[in-house]
C-alpha cells in the first residue's frame, strides 16, 4: 500500500529523516513511535506532499507521489497535528467544501457527511462554527474530513496530542472502530500506550532513523517481557527478563524500592536508544 | 473546475457571515478621505479644470479597491500559511495550485469590487461628479485583480505579520499617496515621476479619469495593468508550487 524507500529530509543544520525505509501493508494499522523531534511529523509531511523530500521515493498503490500529482493525492487522507480547519465556517461547511474539492457528487457527499458526523459523534454540533469546538472535537472533525473522500490510506499525525485523558480514550475508541473497518492507517505518536493499544506493527524511530520494526508484542518479547525497576545511584534503573521467575530471582538480590512489572514499548525504546520516548 | 467552485463557495460563506462588519468596514476610510480631502481641504479648489471633489473621487476608488483587494488576499494567504495552516490543507488536497491561486485571487478581487461598488453608491448619493463608462469599469476591475494577485504573491513570500505591515508601510501606502490619487503626478520631480509612472496604481488613477486621453494612451494603461497581472500571476503560481 505505502512504500517508503530511502527517504531523507535534510535541513541546513540537521537531518530530520535519515534514509528511512518502510512498507505498510494493505489494511494495516501502522505506528511510528518516537520522541519529539524524531522525524515522525517530517515523514508524514513528506508523504502528504507538504514538505518536499531531499531524496528517496514514496510510492502509494504502485504510484510515486509528488505535490503536483492531483489524482494520487485523492488516495490519501491526512489528519495533521495542528488544526487546519476553517474556523469561521461550520463543521458541516468544512466537510461540504472538502467534498467539493475532492469531486464527490452532491448526493453521495451529503450522505457520507451525515454518516461521518454520526461516526464521530458530532451530529448535534454540525452546524456550529468550528471556532466554538473543543480541541478533541476539532480533531474528530479533522478525522471525519480526512475520511470523507474514502482514502486508501489515512495518515494520523499525533492524533491525541494535547487532549485530556478522557478525550484521548474517546479518540482511541474512534480509531479502534476505524481499525475494525480495515482501513490502512499510518499513525505517529510519542504515547507508548497508544502504539500498544492500536498498532499492528510499530516502527521505532529516533533521530530520523528507523531502529526497530515489528509487532508491539514481538518487540517487547525481544527485550524481555518482564521488567525489574529499581532505584539506584539517584535514578530509576531497569533490567529486562524473559520470565517472571528470572525477574523474581534478580529482584530478590536488590535492596530498596523494587518493582516488577510487564515490559512496554517504552522499555524497548529505552533499551535501544538509552532515551525515553515520552521525554521531550 | 470543482476546485475553483469549492474555494469560492467557502469564501462566499465567510463573506455572508461577516456581511455587515465587512460592508461598514469598507466604507470608513473612503468616507474619511472624501470628507477630509474633498469637502474639507479641497472645497473651492480645482485641478485640471474640474472641482477637486470630481478629481479625487476616481482616485479614492482606485486607492480603495487596491487596498481592499491587496489586504484581503495578502492577509488571507499569510494567515492561512502561518497561523491557521489551512494553506497546507490545500497543498494536500487534489487541487492544482494554479486553481487555488486563481480562486484566492478572484475572491480577493471580489472584495475589492464590492468596496468599489459601495463607494460609487455613496458618492452618487451626494454628488454627480462621477462619470462611469465601460472603460472605467474595466480598469477598476483590472485594478482589483492586479492588487489581489500582488496580495497573493506577498502573502506567500512574507513569513511574519510584522514584515507584512512593513510591506504595507514601504510599498502600498506610498503608492496610494504618490500615484496620482490626490494630485496629478506631473507635479512631481521628473526622475520620481518616471518611476511613479511605472507603478500600476498610477495607470489606474490616470485611466479612471479619462479626460482628454487618446485611445492609444487608454490602451496603454489597460496593457500595463494586464502585464502586471499576468506576470504576478505566473510568479505566484511558480512560488505556490514550491512554498512549504
Amino acid at each position: 500500500m505505502l512504500e517508503i524507500k530511502n527517504l531523507s529530509k535534510e535541513y541546513k543544520t540537521v537531518t530530520a529523516v535519515d534514509h528511512l525505509d518502510l512498507n505498510i501493508k494493505d489494511g494495516e494499522f501502522f505506528g511510528l513511535l518516537g520522541p519529539n523531534g524524531a522525524g515522525k511529523t517530517t515523514t508524514v509531511r513528506m508523504i502528504s506532499t507538504i514538505t518536499p523530500k531531499t531524496s528517496g521515493e514514496i510510492v502509494i498503490d504502485g504510484e510515486s507521489i509528488d505535490r503536483n500529482l492531483t489524482v494520487i493525492k485523492a488516495k490519501i487522507g491526512v489528519v495533521p497535528q495542528q488544526n487546519n480547519l476553517e474556523n469561521e465556517t461550520s463543521a458541516w461547511e468544512n466537510l461540504e467544501v472538502h467534498g467539493i474539492l475532492y469531486r464527490i457528487c452532491k448526493e453521495k457527499r451529503r450522505k457520507k457527511i451525515e454518516e461521518l458526523f454520526e461516526f464521530t459523534g458530532l451530529t448535534d454540533r454540525k452546524d456550529d462554527l468550528v471556532k466554538t469546538y473543543s480541541g478533541g472535537m476539532k480533531r474528530k472533525l479533522m478525522i471525519a474530513r480526512a475520511l470523507l473522500h474514502e482514502p486508501e490510506i489515512l495518515l494520523l499525525d499525533e492524533p491525541t496530542v494535547g487532549l485530556d485523558a478522557s478525550a484521548r480514550r474517546k479518540m482511541w475508541d474512534l480509531l479502534k472502530r476505524l481499525k475494525s473497518n480495515g482501513l490502512t492507517v499510518l499513525l505517529t505518536t510519542h504515547y507508548i500506550e497508544e502504539a500498544e493499544v492500536l498498532c499492528d506493527r510499530v516502527g521505532l524511530i529516533n533521530k530520523g532513523k528507523l531502529l526497530k520494526l515489528d509487532t508491539p508484542w514481538n518487540l517487547i518479547e525481544e527485550v524481555g517481557k518482564v521488567t525489574v525497576e529499581y532505584f539506584k545511584d539517584g535514578e530509576t534503573q531497569e533490567e529486562f527478563f524473559r520470565s517472571r521467575e528470572e525477574a523474581n530471582v534478580y529482584a530478590g538480590g536488590l535492596e530498596g524500592d523494587v518493582r516488577i512489572r510487564p515490559s512496554n514499548l517504552e522499555d524497548v525504546f529505552l533499551k535501544f536508544t538509552n532515551r525515553r520516548v515520552e521525554e521531550a | 473546475m470543482s476546485g475553483l467552485y469549492g474555494i469560492l463557495w467557502q469564501e462566499f460563506i465567510v463573506f455572508k457571515r461577516k456581511f455587515w462588519a465587512t460592508s461598514i468596514g469598507f466604507l470608513v476610510s473612503p468616507i474619511l478621505y472624501l470628507v477630509a480631502f474633498g469637502w474639507g481641504l479641497g472645497s473651492g479648489m480645482e485641478i485640471n479644470g474640474v472641482s477637486y471633489m470630481a478629481y479625487i473621487i476616481p482616485g479614492i476608488i482606485a486607492m480603495n479597491t487596491m487596498m481592499t483587494s491587496f489586504n484581503n488576499t495578502a492577509n488571507s494567504i499569510n494567515i492561512s500559511r502561518i497561523f491557521y495552516k489551512t494553506f497546507e490543507y490545500y497543498v494536500i488536497s487534489p487541487i492544482n495550485m494554479t486553481v487555488y491561486a486563481l480562486g484566492k485571487i478572484i475572491a480577493g478581487a471580489c472584495y475589492g469590487i464590492y468596496s468599489g461598488i459601495l463607494i460609487t453608491v455613496i458618492v452618487s448619493i451626494f454628488t454627480s461628479d462621477l462619470i462611469i463608462t465601460p472603460y472605467f469599469i474595466f480598469i477598476a476591475l483590472l485594478n482589483c485583480f492586479v492588487f489581489s494577485a500582488l496580495g497573493f504573491l506577498i502573502g506567500l513570500l512574507i513569513n511574519s505579520h510584522a514584515d507584512m505591515s512593513k510591506f504595507m508601510s514601504f510599498v502600498i501606502t506610498p503608492m496610494s499617496f504618490l500615484c496620482g490619487t490626490f494630485f496629478p503626478i506631473d507635479k512631481m520631480p521628473e526622475l520620481l515621476r518616471w518611476f511613479i509612472y511605472l507603478l500600476p496604481l498610477t495607470h489606474t488613477n490616470i485611466a479612471l479619469r479619462t479626460t482628454g486621453e487618446t485611445p492609444e494612451s487608454m490602451m496603454l494603461h489597460a496593457a500595463v495593468l494586464m502585464i502586471y497581472l499576468i506576470v504576478i500571476f505566473i510568479v505566484s503560481i511558480r512560488l505556490c508550487k514550491k512554498v512549504e
